[in-house]
């Protein structure tokens, strides 16, 4: 093989000038559109941002940029609306539906990637069928299954339903338990480990990343959640999450363009500041579901 | 299935032979071993019979009743399908705002998604920066990115119309004309075309080079290799990003639902913000899941809204099954090894 390479990289010579000048034009270009695009997907942001430091006279003006400087607004935000109550909220939606999820889903995937029984492929099939299935379809009669229970006005119909299986986490973490060696597996089981006890173990250790990334999509999806929120609390403005609060912001108070721009802008931070600091489970995230599903 | 295994192997426990004895030993490793599948996978059990099987079911069940919560459902056999088909006055403008929508953005997330792929794949520097900038409006809560592009596409005031403006060009009203409103939710689908970006992104750099060059050898150009090594060589994962995104547009519910709300709110200056203004203005943000939101949700017409869910079923799983099956023409499958 050496053989045959050597002599190719011996003839690879320096590319003539005009083929050079192409490339570099081509590079220029390519650059030049890459900024041009970037300008475009970043410039939302900093007019949210200049926006949200103006005066309300200014955000009701022409003017792009804040003048005064009014770093005051994003005090004024918590005075306007009960915004801690919000992201108290959405913190307990977040957590609560976390842990349950991550605990329940990822036995099922366990079972699903690794154990051999009757049933497993059309298990696994109808975890992806429930995967593509519409909220709207089974919305209804789970409305009116927690109508029944009392429990319509609080955030229980939208945390509980994680505690038992999330088809999105239990696909993400059977594509990763596959790739598991059985070696670590009978390993453990040569030294007396039940499976049971390998799941809570060695699986969990070995699928720390994956299930890194499964709490994160948990937490985004469940910060993010708007419909189910709306649907079960929208009512009861105590148990408002963040993201129906926002949404009722500026009906609510009738508040300015320049505070409802700073309430948008806090938020958007905590997703942001998560994202620089777990990058890496983020990509390997949508890696896995993306590219080997 | 052996109901009780613990007497069963009781009444064995002189074994006759070792031949005999095995069997029931082996019994019950295989009921332990389906004792073990079984409670390994009970959360899903519970979680598919209770929040999939039973409502799916039961939806089927109230789309033939009358409910309005407070009765118990009233059998009324295809009432609510002939009035869905027939009489609706707002499903036709639904169904077709949200096929508008579909057949619009989706084809324009995958373009835009695979040309900063691209551009990102060929790019020499600041790659990590830059794929930096296209993700981060995947990640902004959709409410708060609704909310800005309703702030940034303000007719009078807003800096998309202010910039416009500065060229000569007097911008549309946006989110409160009827013709702009679907196009500005589309601008905003597209910024938050991220997630795609990067799938197609990993495929694009998964491309393996000698194809490349063997094309460069026979005298491909640019074009021509995109059009005959990239494409080919990406296409399972277009069909991904088709799939999910067109599933995604026939739930499209909270953009449009927070736009038409603030639109309206800052038209009227009224504080309620509630059913009157969905599909602000004038029925052009009624999506289907917003018209199902409206008929179970605030009318509590629950028969008739499960009818509407059933529709949105039968119509995402043919339309999945349509682009899978057609997939196979122009899907390119790697040779088997």
């Amino acid at each position: 093989m050496s053989a045959v390479t050597a002599p190719v990289a011996l003839v690879r010579r320096r590319p003539p000038a005009s083929v050079r000048r192409k490339r570099f034009l081509l590079a220029v270009a390519n650059h030049s559109l890459l900024i041009a695009a970037a300008v475009a997907f970043l410039a939302p942001f900093i007019f949210i941002l200049l926006t949200s430091l103006m005066t309300n006279n200014q955000a009701l003006s022409t003017s792009l940029w804040p003048h005064p400087i009014r770093w005051s607004n994003f005090y004024d935000v918590f005075t306007k609306a009960p915004f801690w109550r919000w992201a108290l909220n959405t913190l307990q939606y977040s957590v609560l539906a976390t842990i349950g999820l991550v605990l329940s889903s990822v036995p099922v995937a366990y079972a699903l990637a690794r154990l051999r029984w009757r049933g497993r492929q059309v298990s696994f099939l109808i975890v992806l069928i429930a995967l593509m299935l519409p909220p709207q379809v089974t919305v209804v009669p789970l409305y009116v299954m927690w109508a029944k229970l009392h429990l319509v006005g609080t955030l229980w119909p939208v945390i509980l339903p994680n505690w038992f299986g999330d088809a999105f986490s239990i696909f993400l973490l059977r594509q990763f338990f596959l790739t598991i060696p059985e070696e670590y597996l009978d390993a453990a089981r040569v030294d007396g480990c039940g499976e049971l006890r390998i799941v809570a173990t060695v699986v969990t250790r070995l699928a720390k990343p994956a299930i890194a990334a499964v709490a994160l999509f948990s937490f985004l999806y469940t910060f993010n959640d708007f419909f189910l929120p709306l649907l079960y609390t929208g009512e009861n403005p105590h148990h408002w999450v963040l993201s129906l609060g926002l949404s009722e912001f500026r009906s609510l108070h009738q508040v300015q363009w320049n505070l409802t721009m700073a309430a948008t802008l806090l938020v958007m931070a905590p997703v942001i500041v998560l994202f620089f600091l777990a990058q890496r489970a983020f990509v390997e995230g949508v890696t896995l579901t993306g590219v080997k599903g | 299935m052996r109901l009780r295994p613990a007497a069963d192997a009781g009444a064995v426990s002189v074994p006759a032979s070792p031949a005999l004895a095995r069997r029931p030993g082996k019994r019950r490793a295989a009921w332990r071993r389906r004792r073990l599948v079984l409670l390994l996978m009970s959360p899903w059990i519970v979680g598919f019979t209770v929040f999939f099987g039973y409502p799916l079911v039961m939806s089927v069940y109230l789309s033939f009743t009358h409910y309005d919560l407070l009765s118990s459902p009233r059998w009324i056999g295809t009432a609510n399908y002939r009035y869905l088909f027939h009489d609706d006055p707002q499903v036709w403008t639904a169904v077709k705002n949200t096929l508008w929508y579909i057949a619009v953005a989706v084809p324009l997330q995958v373009l835009f998604a695979f040309g900063i792929a691209l551009m990102l794949a060929r790019a020499r520097r600041g790659v990590g920066i830059f794929r930096t900038i296209f993700y981060l409006p995947a990640l902004a809560p959709p409410v708060a990115a609704t909310l800005g592009f309703v702030y940034i596409l303000n007719p009078a005031t807003g800096p998309v119309n202010v910039l416009l403006g500065h060229l000569g060009v007097q911008g549309p009203l946006w989110f409160h004309d009827p013709h702009w409103s679907k196009p500005a939710l589309v601008a905003l689908t597209v910024w938050g075309v991220g997630n795609t970006m990067v799938i197609f992104l990993a495929a694009v750099l998964d491309v393996p080079r000698h194809l490349y060059e063997s094309a460069e050898l026979d005298g491909a150009g640019v074009f021509s290799r995109l059009r005959w090594v990239t494409l080919p060589s990406i296409s399972p994962v277009i069909l991904f990003a088709v799939v999910f995104n067109v599933i995604q547009g026939l739930q499209y519910f909270t953009q449009a639902y927070v736009a038409a709300g603030v639109a309206a709110g800052q038209a009227s200056q009224a504080a309620d913000v509630t059913a009157v203004n969905l599909g602000y203005p004038q029925d052009s943000t009624l999506f289907y899941p917003v018209l199902l939101y409206q008929h179970g949700f605030t009318d509590f017409q629950m028969g008739y809204a499960s009818a509407m869910s059933v529709l949105l079923l039968v119509v995402s799983f043919a339309i999945t099954l349509v682009i899978v099956l057609n997939s196979r023409r122009w899907v390119y499958q790697a040779a088997p090894r």
